[in-house]
């Protein structure tokens, strides 16, 4: 199991009613890989990270965590099973999630949202997960903020906050689902050094995102989607450099019409 | 006719008595309606099908007909059920049904409007569903239908003289038989009426201070 990779999908198919949203998914990431995901809106891109978090049950195929299975795998007579309950729990354990509306909880203070989880969750003593929280707040700069609550703190705060919620909980692969689309572009910066110092930690990250100077500088892998399929994949070279695939062309021509150029 | 309060204050003692009685089948009825409104709710949302099925159709029914008709058939309809309780029982039973029902509802509404996503953010952290209840549910809720728990629970206190109907010594009975013995409605009305217009005061100023309490927690929109 050493050698697993720390993500691996395999022929994912999610469906919504008849519309199918993932039609087969095959990705793999490595440990320590940073893999961003980019698409047009509706390509599948947010339920294919979704579905690693287990957030939505994928219709078919499967995903490995550390080659773990998660939710679902292949059971003695061929079938695709639903594992227990506690199982899933394990492996979704491994896993931190960020989103793009932060979701902190309203009635807890920035500790109190990183603590929660530690104290409910994984009971910890109150102390000792007090502790850990002030440091996740402190390497995500917030170590003065830790008794504001989320209404008394900037978007890029209160995503910095979820951030050092997930990362409390010591996760080997963090998930962000355009962890910046609801920031102003001035605090989208203070929330993108937060994951870039993550991914230089080690981390192994799989990112939606539309920041595509952030995907091509500190993305390992860029995975693009396009109605519910992987296009193209490969490094930021090989994925922006020329030749490009024309999908992709089209892709990028929306962002250098807004001047982003310079990043590519 | 004179405004003769020298009436009332010969009678404190029965009004004081009566006052207690409307104030603690006020306060049972809030208690228990609440518990059962709670479970009402939760149950609509993660209990089986059938289970919510039933439970609409109840919520329905006592929304739909008027309190009156309702404490009537369970005092006099109810021992043909066999359910034959005192009066002071079934005004509170009666009560706590009734509050329950439209209870269900507030929680109801509560429960849609707490954002998704922190829900989520509770599952991914790998919350049981009873701690996402206890821990992130329960406390957001509370904020949510602060103001309109505390305008049902002041109706409550108001619904508490219809159960003069079934002879309950509430303030409203007691203070009108007050008012019949010596021909003195004005006064003893006057006096009910401030009665319970200062209870209903202080629940709210007891429910504006709460969500002032709670307005530090509230939702930010980014």
């Amino acid at each position: 199991m050493t050698n697993a990779p720390a993500i691996r999908v395999q022929g994912l198919v999610k469906r919504f009613g008849k519309t199918e949203v993932l039609t087969g998914i095959d990705l793999e990431a490595a440990r320590g890989e940073v893999t961003c995901l980019l698409g047009p809106s509706g390509s599948g891109k947010s339920t294919l990270l979704r579905c690693i978090a287990f957030l939505e049950e994928a219709t078919d195929g499967f995903i490995e965590i550390d080659g773990a299975p998660l939710g679902f795998a292949l059971g003695p007579d061929g079938d695709r099973m639903r594992l227990p309950p506690n199982d899933i729990r394990g492996v979704r354990s491994k896993i931190g999630m960020v989103f793009q509306q932060f979701n902190l909880w309203p009635h807890m203070t920035a500790l109190g949202n990183v603590m929660e989880a530690l104290v409910t969750a994984r009971g910890m003593s109150k102390a000792e997960a007090e502790e850990r929280a002030r440091a996740r707040l402190a390497e995500v700069g917030l170590a003065e903020r830790a008794t504001h609550y989320p209404s008394e703190l900037s978007g890029g705060q209160q995503q910095r906050v979820a951030i050092a919620r997930a990362l409390a909980l010591e996760p080997k692969i963090m998930l962000f689902d355009e962890p910046t689309s609801s920031l102003d572009p001035e605090l989208t910066g203070e929330v993108l050094n937060v994951m870039r110092k993550l991914a230089e930690g080690g981390m192994t990250m799989v990112v939606v995102t539309h920041e595509i100077g952030f995907a091509a500088s500190v993305g390992h892998k860029i995975v693009f989607l396009d109605q519910g399929k992987i296009l193209v994949e490969g490094t930021p070279g090989e994925v922006f450099g020329k030749p490009r695939h024309p999908r992709i062309d089209q892709f990028l021509d929306t962002y250098l019409d807004r001047g982003a150029a310079g990043l590519l | 006719m004179t405004f003769d309060f020298a009436l009332v204050l010969e009678n404190v003692p029965n009004i004081a008595r009566a006052f207690g009685v409307t104030l603690g089948v006020w306060a049972g009825a809030v208690v228990f309606g609440s518990i059962g409104g709670f479970a009402i709710a939760v149950a609509r949302r993660w209990g089986p099908t059938p289970v919510g099925w039933l439970l609409r159709a109840f919520v329905e029914v006592i929304r739909g007909t008027p309190f009156l008709v309702q404490i009537f058939l369970l005092y006099y309809g109810g021992p043909f059920i066999g359910l034959s309780l005192d009066n002071i029982p079934a005004g509170l039973f009666g009560l706590s049904v009734y509050a329950a029902a439209y209870y269900s509802e507030i929680f109801r509404t509560g429960f849609e409007a707490i954002p998704k996503g922190h829900l989520e953010a509770a599952d991914c952290a790998g919350f049981t569903r009873a701690q996402t209840l206890r821990r992130i549910v329960l406390p957001e809720m509370t904020m949510l239908v602060l103001p309109a728990m505390v305008n049902m629970t002041i109706l409550m206190l108001k619904e508490t003289a219809v159960l003069s109907i079934i002879s309950v010594p509430e303030l409203t009975l007691e203070v009108s038989a007050i008012g019949t013995a010596h021909y003195a409605f004005v006064e003893s009305f006057t006096i009910v009426a401030l009665l319970y217009w200062g209870l209903t005061d202080l629940c709210g100023r007891a429910g504006r201070l709460a969500e002032a309490r709670f307005s530090r927690y509230r939702f930010s929109h980014s």
